[in-house]
């Protein structure tokens, strides 16, 4: 009696956990679903933004077909339009950013996370990373209203006569020197940008194991060379992901570019000129825009998003490739 | 032999180093250069006036920044409102069945390009999807811009924050039979909150000081409105146009508006630090 007495509490203890796994089980595909669905969304906003923008530019591209791209006129009058100009500033003034930002900006984060004093740490990683928070109108309006003159009296001087004299990159750095044009629209881009940089890459660098490290400097590697050999073969995939960060950040800025790169449709070889890039030409010009040149300036919307997806496609696959030859796959 | 590679070794050491502080007193002389710039000019421009008052008209004097700081403060709100639970629950999916699915790995990869993605594209899709069909500026679009905005910077961030939370902890969960939503939810969200609402805030704070998206959804409005229906005035995009006008009380206004911005996106970032200093390591 006590034997079937126990069989039968076996059996409804089963029965029991039987339930509560199969209600688990419902539970977890449930929660599957509703996170899938809200992750989802992203998706649907991609395919929503690429669909409606190409909608919207079709009037554009259809007349100009894909020359749209490298056409140079922009005149609204006529309606002759082209991208080249704001390309060229937008392709430009990052690259002048990104040049003066990253090593910058590695220099920060390698002074955070190796020679600085460990009291100074906090408050100086703090400092970088409020400063990437400052809105980047607050460094257009510095810009337009501190930089442009000191730039045009001291820093355009100075670079005509050094970099302005080499051959090749001499006619860059030539023109009249009033202090707003690409190259200047480029450095504050780089200030804009170098917080947000540094403090990426500091975040990565400090996810380095100690361990790692401290073996390094235990065989009797320098700082340097810890950082060579050590920290940033094991942090480039970090690295990486912060500067295109601050790459795609700088291709698509609006305001600190509109202040200062002087939003003019014309192609001037000289750096010192000023230019447009394709976000300044879409917060100045559509306002007043009607019908096709709306159009077109949908296009260059288009155009942008497409840049930049393609920038962060590269490096995205570019960070794939450097995890698989490591011999990690996330 | 053994005595030049030393020194070679030493002397690269030392270079690269110098290089990194030169760097660091460069880029935050900088940087600081910028803030005492905006503290000095703000200041200067901040009185009670600009707290009470709207916006003046073009060549009148005086006047205050009242319809931006309320138009902002709603519009940042209501995106906040939308894109918290979007991108919480997206972070979750990603961080608990990223390793698992095709559809994990592409949202990741679209997401992490949406939070490159410049901001005056997604004002002009709201533009092409809202403004355009009910062909008026709303402050509902502006607010969805900023929601769009925001939704990536949710979504990475929580996800991060909910892969920092060490595996013996969800090992111990799950060992215990608690099912996956529950390990998910009430270990390891629960353990990674703190870092997870400071993603929030930075969200928030990066939203704050958007313009661009703006131009094309809300645009401006010169009168003290609280109706998301129409035009609404907002703090950055009073700026742009203000420091671009002849005007001086309107470069003032600027000024003190851009300090306001600044203030409260710092005071964001700090609180997020210091309501969570100790919690968020863990």
């Amino acid at each position: 009696m006590s034997q079937t007495q126990i069989e039968s509490d076996d059996s409804l203890q089963t029965k029991r956990i039987l339930a509560v796994a199969q209600r688990q089980k419902t539970q977890d595909s449930l929660f599957h679903i509703v996170t899938m669905s809200f992750s989802l969304l992203v998706l649907v906003a991609l395919v929503g933004i690429i669909g409606s923008l190409l909608f919207n530019a079709w009037p554009a591209f259809q007349k100009f077909g894909i020359e749209f791209i490298w056409r140079i006129e922009w005149d609204i009058i006529n309606e002759e339009f082209g991208a080249l100009i704001a390309i060229y500033g937008t392709v430009m003034s990052a690259t002048i950013a990104l040049i003066i930002a990253v090593p910058l900006s590695f220099g920060i984060a390698l002074f955070l996370t190796e020679t600085c004093p460990t009291w100074l740490r906090r408050p100086l990683g703090t400092a970088v990373e409020l400063l990437a928070a400052v809105p980047s109108i607050i460094y257009g309006m510095f810009g337009l209203f501190i930089f442009a003159p000191l730039f045009a009296e001291y820093g355009q001087p100075a670079l005509q006569s050094t970099l302005g004299q080499m051959p090749l990159i001499g006619p860059l750095f030539g023109g009249a020197m009033n202090g707003i044009g690409i190259l200047a629209a480029g450095i504050i881009l780089a200030f804009m940008i170098l917080p947000f940089i540094a403090a990426v890459m500091r975040d990565v660098f400090e996810i380095v194991p100690p361990i790692l490290r401290e073996s390094a400097y235990g065989v009797g590697c320098t700082t340097w060379e810890v950082v060579r050999y050590v920290v940033l073969p094991y942090t480039q995939r970090g690295v990486i992901g912060g500067i295109m960060l601050g790459l795609g950040r700088a291709l698509g800025e609006t305001m600190a570019v509109t202040f200062v790169i002087g939003n003019s449709q014309r192609l001037l070889t000289s750096l010192f000129a000023p230019g447009t890039s394709i976000a300044s030409t879409l917060a100045n010009e559509f306002g007043e825009a009607d019908d096709f040149h709306l159009s077109t300036l949908f296009a260059l919307g288009f155009l942008l998003f497409v840049i930049t997806f393609v920038v962060l496609a590269l490096a995205k696959i570019l960070i794939i490739r450097t995890e698989r030859a490591k011999g990690t796959r996330t | 032999m053994n005595q030049a590679l030393y020194r070679r070794r030493m002397w690269s050491n030392g270079v690269g180093l110098t290089l990194s502080m030169i760097s660091m007193v460069l880029g935050l002389s900088v940087l600081l250069w910028i803030l005492f710039i905006l503290f000095k000019n703000g200041f200067q421009a901040l009185d009670w006036a600009m707290f009470t008052q709207s916006t003046p008209a073009p060549g009148t004097e005086g006047g205050g920044l009242a319809n931006a700081i309320v138009g902002s403060a709603m519009m940042v709100g209501f995106a906040a409102l939308v894109s918290t639970p979007i991108g919480i629950f997206a972070g979750i999916y990603l961080a608990e069945y990223g390793d698992e699915s095709n559809t994990a790995e592409i949202t990741r990869f679209v997401t992490d390009i949406m939070l490159s993605a410049p901001s005056i594209v997604l004002g002009l899709f709201v533009y092409a999807i809202l403004v355009a069909q009910v062909k008026h500026f709303s402050g509902w679009a502006g607010s969805l811009a900023l929601a769009l905005i925001a939704v990536p910077v949710v979504v990475r961030t929580t996800e991060n924050m909910l892969r920092l939370v060490p595996g013996s902890l969800r090992e111990a969960a799950f060992s215990l039979g608690a099912p996956r939503w529950k390990v998910a939810t009430f270990v390891t969200l629960r353990a990674a909150r703190a870092g997870v609402l400071t993603g929030l805030l930075l969200a928030l704070a990066r939203v704050s000081g958007e313009t661009a998206p703006l131009l094309f959804t809300a645009l401006n409005n010169q009168f003290f409105s609280l109706d998301m229906g129409a035009p609404m005035a907002n703090l950055p995009v009073v700026i742009f146009q203000f420091a671009m006008s002849p005007y001086d009380n309107w470069i003032d206004l600027a000024w003190g508006g851009a300090l306001l911005i600044t203030l409260s996106v710092l005071f964001l970032n700090i609180l997020a630090r210091i309501l969570f200093r100790e919690k968020v390591r863990v």
